[in-house]
This record gives C-alpha cells, structure tokens and sequence, in this order.
C-alpha cells in the first residue's frame, strides 16, 4: 500500500504504539506443568503510523492474535503501555473505553461466524452505531452507505449472514468495522478463511478502503505471501516476542533473523520451476510451548546457527544494519540476501 | 514409463440423495496415477476434490457411486464392503487434514498402529508392536519406543501428522491419498511434512494423491495436476504446462489472483468476481461460466454454448482442458470426451 511515506518504525508520531507490552495468562492444567502461567506476550514493542500497514506474521500460538486483541482492548495487558494517538488506552475501563472503541475496530477470521446469524445485515452493520448512541435511522441509512462502500448491493440490507457467501461475509464484517469511522483496524487473518480465488477480492477491497478513507491496518496472517502484498512493514513474531521487524522489502529481500529466513524459504511458491532450483531450509522440531519456552533466545533449539551465547542469553532487537529502517533480535543476524530469491 | 497405471479413474460420479434432490459432488472425472509418481489434486471448497478421494476409497456409503476405480488391474466399484476392508490399509492408504480426530483418544498410538498390522497380517501382538516403533521411528519422531506408549493428545499437530503417516504406511500400501496433510499445520511444519512424503515415496515407490487447495504445495510435490471446479474436471495437464500456460480460464484466472512472494509490482491483484457455484443448484452449462472472463467476452452462439452446454474434456498433447472456448477448444460437442485422463 502506498500511503506511507516513512519507513522507519520511529520516524512519524506513530497512531499506535506498543512499549514492552506482555500477557500472561493464568496457567492450564497438567499440559502445561503444574499451573505454570502462560506468557502469550512477552515485551513487544511496535509502532502503527496513521494510514499505513503493519503486518504481524507467525505461526499459531506466537502471540500475534493476542497482540490485536490488546490492541482493541478486548484484553487488557499485563504489562507495559498501548499508546493511541497519545494516550495511554492500555488500563482503561469499560466506560472510558466506549468513546475509543469508534476508532478501533476489528475484522475477524470467520466472517460467517463473526456475524450473528439471527440479525439482519442493517442491524449487523449499523450495530457500532447504535452501540455510540446513533438514532435507528441514521444507523440503517449508513449502513446502506456502507454496504455500497463494500461491493454489496444496498437493497440486501435485510438479508441475514446465512444468504451470503463467505466473501461476502467478509465485506459485511469489514462494513461493520467500518461503521463509526475508525481509523485503525486490526484484520485477525482476515483473508484465511476464504476460498482461493475469492481471498484476492478482499485484498483489493481492504486496499482500496485504505487509499480511500486513509485507514491503517493492522494485518495479522501467517500467509506471507498475503501480507508481502499488502502491508508497508513487516514484524515476525515467534513465541510471544518480535524476532524481526522493518520496511517489506527489505524483510522479504534479506531476511536477517534466522527465523524469517526459514520461514520465507518454506513458503510453497505456485511455480514447479521455481519449487525445484530451491534451496529449501527445514526448521527441526516444533515451535515450543509458550508455558516452558527454552532460556536464551527462545528461537535457539531449532536454529541453525544457534552458538553457546544464544543458548544463555536472550537477544534484544537492534538494528542490525547501520542507518537501515530494520530491527532483529539474533546474536547473528544474517546480513547478505539468501543464495537464490526466497 | 510404458507400464499400467496403479490407480486408474474412469467417469467417476458422486451423487448423494438430499432433501433438496440428488447433488452430483462429482461428475464425469477421470485421472490415473502410476508408482512413485503424484497427481495434485487442486480444487476450492465444493470442488469435489475430496468427494473424490473418499470414492477412491470406497468410503461413501450413502452416495452413489457409478463409472469406474481400477486398482493394479481391479476393479473398486461396486465391490462388497469386506474386499474393500482388505485392501484398505493393505494396498492403498489415506490421510486427512486433521489426524487428531483420525486417530483414536484411547489408545496409545503404538496400538494403533499395530493393530493395522495384526489385522492385515495377523502378526503376533509383539511383533506388531515391533513394527509400530520402527514405523514411527522411519516417519521422523524421536525415541519411538518411548512414544508408541503415549496417547494421541500428548503429540504436537506436525508429530501427529507424522504418527497418521505411520499408520497409512505400516502395511506397505502402494497408493497414499493425501487429502490437504498439511492445511492445519504451521508453514515450517508443512514443510517437515512435504518432506517427508516425498522421501517415504521414494523409498518405497508411492502413487501419491495429493489434494489441497494450495498452488503452491502442488508445484512443490506433483508431476500431474487436475483442477477441479464445481464437481468436474476443468483441466489435466503435466504441472509445468499447467503453471507456464493454462490452458482453462479458471486455473489462469486462480493464479492470476495468487498474492506471491516472487511477485516484484505491487499492481492491485487480479481478482476473480463471483464465488464458487453451488452444487445444490447446478447450472446447465460451464459451471465457471458466471465468473469467467471469456464467456463474459463472448457473444451469441458461444456465448450461449457457455451458458447452455457443459463442456468436455478436450485433449492437446498431454492436456485436457473443459472449456468452449479455450484456443484449442472443443469444436464438435458430440465428440465423447477423453476421459481415460491417462496423464503422466
């Protein structure tokens, strides 16, 4: 997207941000070992300027869907601070937090299940308005707005969620984010649920929305494929913290965490050529659970270049490179682009 | 490679009885599959693609199944259930999307597997157990003897995957259908797993059938790919001729709208409009003709064929492509389609 004119993750007065911000939930049973709580965030930090996108990639349980969900306050951290727009959001209660709740919204994963099945879509839609006190009328007239805004027909209005397609479900729930003007919205895989060829209809859509009401995103997938085409830049999370964070193109031309690297190379790429000149880099084992997470870099028991440092100490994220809009948490960044493409 | 084909499918049709009236799933498919190589099954959600494989399997009671399954020279359809058991396991073998609702909670997975075996075999108890370790041993999970003892929930998804693998394995079937393996696992997990499919098949010289609705997995593992839409075949073809040129509106219009990581513009992507077709209410031509590109482009007798008549199976060289209007169409809708599939 095109909307960013800064790169660097500190350059602009960021929309959001996130300082040293951790979760921890009380512990499971004996899965888990003995009630050990579970530290889902672990001291992320990261900054959303107005109008451009974030992506937040990972694999399950790194802590990516946590981290919107705070973002939203639909929790509340455990510690750390959730700057928006100069306030602190992070410890807010109900009520203080009713006004905020017009300028963050969030788009979910299912869009089918996201929706109540018994409301109609002008109720659906309308619903953060009425919720902010707007009189019924005006809701439903926005709410066809809205509708038009989306690629539906407005005339559909009084249809419920189970007489529409799943991509069409999706543009209801991004109409309902849209409803009280927000200006940042955070996407929980927004696309993944869809079919194939009905995933790129959203992502035109949310890029178009973005261009036209100067939207930021929040965009947390683990296709990195999707949030290459969509995002300005890029953080990887792996269990709980941001392993590596900077500008799109250099993330995806030269990954320098190991992680990333691994990641991009497992990628699948719809081409039989490309597939076969790879030089594929298969991670051993299985990303551990965030209840017992390894000392040192948490990365280390599957990396391949893990040393005896990385298995004491933990890594902070820096700057790797002089000078570059690009941060990583390894003790042994990789700095040359990989051998051939990703 | 001038032997038979393992598996060969002719005019396989799907048809479940439903409230609303009969739904053909599948209709008119036919593929074939020789040893050590994989066909790439690719289809979205009510494609058919998994009706499929269950049909290969003999595992639709319910629906009913007509055209033909050939397995090594035998005939599949129609054979009572208690052949079919024999063979199942033994000569071809399935996996799913998401093992831990294939694999049974209360037993310890080394049961499970050397169950497998006693049936087949009927080996002796220790000597089933035996193999269960060595087949978990050879699918990649550490201290095998230790962990045949434990229960399916005490594994990781990617372990648990590796356990299915196991089990489909143990009794040396020579068909594997892989039905999405890898959809719930993580990408680097995914990659263990693609992995380790094509080194048991080499090993062993598998027929693989992989289904999934992912490009990408299929320019990774197959030589041969079918796409399918709305229950049909809308192209075979060898996959390097499928990916540089396809030949079908549908399958150049799904990697047109592919977001891709070797992608150097950020032009918006080319989507396709419309969602894909319900079975409930077929329509009585191409199926992808609401949302396709050419038939929107066409005018009067084409336009109508589109809309009017079902396409079929045309073949150039090693591609077959369903389409009215594809360069090399279909010119003569008497024509009995190819549909011995017969690619390789």
């Amino acid at each position: 997207m095109t909307t960013s004119t800064t790169a660097g993750p500190r350059a602009a007065e960021p929309l959001l941000s996130l300082r040293d911000v951790t979760k921890t939930f009380p512990g499971g049973r004996r899965r888990t070992g003995a009630g050990a709580p579970v530290r889902a965030v672990d001291g992320v930090s990261l900054d959303v300027a107005a109008g451009e996108t974030l992506g937040l990639v990972g694999e399950s349980g790194c802590g990516k869907s946590t981290t919107g969900r705070m973002i939203v306050r639909l929790l509340e951290p455990t510690t750390g601070s959730i700057t928006y727009d100069g306030r602190d959001i992070g410890h807010l209660g109900r009520r203080e937090l009713k006004p905020l709740r017009r300028e963050l919204q969030m788009v979910f994963q299912d869009p089918h299940s996201s929706l109540n099945p018994r409301q109609t879509v002008a109720r659906i839609i309308a619903d953060p308005l009425l919720v902010q006190g707007s009189p019924a009328a005006e809701a439903r007239r926005r709410a066809a707005e809205l509708m038009e805004l989306v690629g539906l027909i407005p005339e559909h209005l009084d249809r419920f969620p189970h007489e529409f397609s799943g991509g069409q479900a999706q543009r209801i729930g991004i109409a309902r984010s849209l409803a009280t003007r927000p200006r940042l919205i955070v996407a929980d895989e927004p696309v993944s649920a869809l079919d194939v060829s009905v995933q790129a209809q959203i992502v035109n859509l949310m890029e178009r929305l973005q261009r036209e009401l100067g939207l930021a995103y929040l965009f947390i997938a683990h296709d990195l494929s999707v949030v290459k085409r969509v995002c300005d830049r890029v953080a990887v999370m792996y269990l709980g913290r941001i392993v590596e964070v900077g500008a799109k193109e250099r993330v995806y031309a030269a990954p320098a965490h190991p992680y990333t690297r691994a990641l991009l190379s497992a990628v699948p790429l719809p081409d039989p050529a490309a597939e076969r000149a790879r030089e594929r880099i298969v991670l051993p084992g299985d990303p551990p659970s965030p209840a017992t997470p390894p000392p040192g870099c948490t990365f280390h028991p599957r990396c391949p270049k893990a040393q005896e440092i990385c298995r004491s100490e933990a890594p902070l994220l820096r700057v790797a490179t002089a000078g570059e809009a690009r941060e990583v948490a390894c003790h042994f960044p990789e700095t040359d682009p990989p051998p051939n493409g990703t | 490679m001038a032997d038979a084909p393992l598996l060969s499918v002719q005019d396989l049709t799907v048809t479940f009885p439903t409230p609303r009236g009969p739904v053909r799933a599948v209709d008119a498919l036919g593929f074939s599959v020789h040893r050590g190589r994989t066909l790439g099954i690719v289809g979205e959600s009510g494609s058919g693609k998994s009706v499929t494989s269950l049909a290969v399997m003999g595992l639709h009671t319910g629906a009913e199944v007509t055209g033909s399954v050939v397995l090594d020279g035998r005939e599949l359809v129609g054979l009572p259930e208690r052949e079919l058991n024999r063979l199942r396991g033994r000569r071809m073998a399935m996996i799913f999307q998401d093992p831990l609702s294939s694999l049974h909670p209360y037993y310890t997975v080394g049961e499970q597997i050397a169950e497998h075996h006693r049936v087949h075999f009927g080996s002796r108890r220790a000597a089933a157990r035996r193999r269960a370790v060595e087949m978990l041993g050879e699918v990649g999970i550490p201290e095998p003897a230790r962990r045949a003892g434990e229960y399916p929930h005490q594994f990781s998804g990617g372990m648990r995957q590796r356990v299915m693998i196991a089990m489909a394995l143990a009794c040396e079937p020579e068909l594997l259908i892989a039905d999405e393996p890898t959809t719930a696992l993580d990408v680097t997990v995914q990659a263990q797993i693609l992995e380790l499919i094509a080194r048991l098949q080499q090993d062993r010289g598998l027929a693989v059938v992989m289904i999934t609705h992912d490009l990408g997995v299929v320019a990774r593992v197959a030589q041969e790919v079918l796409v399918m839409y709305g229950g049909r075949a809308a192209e075979q073809a060898p996959v390097d001729d499928l990916f540089a040129a396809p030949a079908h509106p549908y399958t150049r219009g799904l990697l047109d709208s592919l977001p891709r990581l070797d992608d150097r513009d950020d032009e918006p992507l080319r989507a396709i409009p419309g969602s894909p077709p319900s079975l409930l209410a077929p329509s009585p031509g191409c199926a992808f003709a609401p949302r396709c590109p050419r038939a929107a482009a066409a005018t009067g007798a084409e336009r109508r064929r589109c809309e009017e008549t079902r396409p079929s199976l045309v073949r150039d060289h090693d591609r077959l492509t369903a389409c009215h209007l594809s360069p090399r169409g279909d010119t003569g809708a008497a024509e009995r389609p190819a549909r011995n599939g017969g690619i390789r």
